[in-house]
């Protein structure tokens, strides 16, 4: 279970004091996905930042599983957009990267590792360096390595956006169907609205000028792959994206 | 495989050109001063083993040393320097105010403080090196977008992780071309240090052989000095191919 409460972020600039977030509270129970959006500038990956452990001069409380954050004693799984692999490490150092620096060694990581590998198509490149790989390859390297560490949160900054729409609804369905195998507690900033739908049980609204979460949604038609193409989906769609506006117009 | 054969290829051509090119100047202006390859590469065959080989080890082991300490302590001054902004402020100072001295200047200085033996001449190519070292891998950390940490600061890395999976690597390819262009200027500041207080060393053996109007064993000398500098070179190449294979 992730915890934000009355979250206040500053930040300098050119020697004045601005703020990022001011009074955020969210909380993001066990088990489920919450997609967070909103225009850009509204501090949605201030927000993943502070919840990963980056950010540590804030005001008011984070915790996770009811401790304050602690990368050191929580494994905190984060993926930026560019999908954090390492350029000069090959696709399988990648992988092995986060279980790697948290010490692990269980006797089936290597085992847990190749099944990862088949599921997400990526068996065979192990050996090869991520430039060398398209975009969607590496989003599976970067979910292989999130998923293979079993993280206690996953928090995603963007993760789809740097693809093409076609890889993009590839990609949301193979984080979907592991993500449903290990239920890890996930925050999920995008900007694009049937991402937030389609991916998160919860959608968190964030405006800008300061940065705040001016509304938590609950979201039934999350998860499923037919919601996707019911008249209800591009309803749900239309009434997001009024609310964005709205919240657009005011701030 | 093809393209080191290429590669090779290449180089040979190259050094038939050069060898050429040598010989059509050697007709032409007909001297003593400058003789005919085949003359000198026949004497090289002659004295390579009985004096130069003994000559070129010293050679070797003066800049091998000198390296060593220029990476010993340069290395540990650019990582801090790179990484820690708040010890940049301090150091960068002294950093750049003490680079810009020529510091074959202070070989007569280093001299009196170590006597003319060998730190003398070690010591010398350090303190050419030693800051390419420090400033190339400071800047060579400076360049890694901060986002890259992310991923390995969420998981809390320490820094030994940090460095072990991110700054060592990424830096690499700046800490071997800095190495690559301080080699360069440490093989002629070695020639230069040769020439006093030693018996042995490239740089005694061609200027002995120039005093004693000895041309042809002073070209063997030069040759090899170049063979050497050349060797130092693809040993390092090697190094970049098989460390920085990531590079596109």
């Amino acid at each position: 279970m992730i915890e934000v409460e009355h979250l206040s972020v500053g930040y300098d600039a050119d020697g004045r004091e601005q703020s990022a977030l001011h009074d955020v509270s969210l909380t993001v129970p066990q088990g489920t996905v919450c997609a967070v959006i909103g225009t850009s500038g509204c501090g949605k990956s201030t927000l993943m930042k502070v919840v990963a452990g980056l950010i540590r001069k804030f005001q008011g409380t984070v915790r996770i599983d009811g401790c304050p954050v602690n990368p050191q004693e929580m494994k905190i799984g984060f993926m930026p957009q560019n999908y954090g692999l390492l350029p000069w490490k090959t696709v399988g150092e990648n992988i092995y990267l986060g279980c790697c620096i948290k010490g692990e060694e269980s006797a089936d990581l290597e085992v847990r590792g190749q099944a990862l590998c088949q599921r997400l198509g990526i068996a065979g490149l192990e050996k090869r360096f991520p430039h060398e790989l398209s975009g969607g390859q590496q989003q599976r390297v970067g979910l292989a390595r999130a998923f293979l560490l079993r993280p206690d949160i996953l928090l995603m900054d963007e993760p789809f956006s740097a693809l093409d729409a076609i890889t993009r609804e590839e990609m949301q369905e193979v984080f979907l169907d592991l993500w449903q195998e290990n239920h890890i507690t996930t925050m999920l900033v995008t900007h694009y609205v049937e991402e937030a739908l389609y991916l998160g049980q919860q959608i968190a609204l964030m405006s800008a000028h300061p940065g705040s979460v001016q509304e938590v949604m609950d979201n039934p038609l999350a998860g499923s792959a037919e919601e996707r193409h019911k008249p209800e989906f591009f309803a749900m769609g239309q009434r997001l994206r009024e609310k964005i506006r709205e919240m657009g117009a005011r701030s | 495989m093809r393209k080191s054969k290429l590669v090779l290829r290449s180089y040979v051509l190259g050094a038939v050109f050069l060898l050429l090119l040598w010989w059509a100047v050697a007709l032409l202006v007909e001297l003593p001063i400058i003789p005919t390859p085949d003359k000198v590469l026949t004497k090289l065959g002659h004295v390579f083993f009985e004096a130069i080989a003994i000559h070129s080890a010293y050679s070797l082991w003066r800049i091998a040393a000198g390296l060593f300490l220029a990476v010993l302590i340069g290395y540990p001054l650019g990582l801090v320097m790179g990484y820690f902004k708040q010890a940049d402020r301090f150091l960068a100072p002294l950093v750049y105010l003490t680079y810009p001295i020529p510091k074959i200047a202070l070989l007569p200085i280093l001299m009196l403080l170590t006597g003319v033996g060998e730190w003398s001449k070690i010591l010398m190519i350090f303190l050419i090196i030693v800051f390419q070292v420090a400033i190339a891998l400071r800047d060579g950390i400076r360049a890694i977008p901060e986002e890259t940490y992310y991923p390995l600061y969420s998981l809390g890395a320490s820094f030994w992780q940090l460095f072990r999976h991110v700054i060592f690597l990424a830096s690499l390819p700046k800490f071997l071309t800095a190495i690559r262009v301080a080699m360069a200027t440490a093989v002629s500041v070695l020639f230069f240090t040769e020439t006093f207080g030693t018996q042995y060393g490239m740089g005694y053996y061609i200027m002995d052989a120039w005093l004693r109007v000895n041309y042809l064993e002073m070209y063997a000398g030069i040759v090899v000095l170049s063979l050497l500098g050349l060797l130092l070179f693809g040993i390092l190449d090697l190094l970049e191919y098989l460390t920085c294979r990531w590079q596109k």
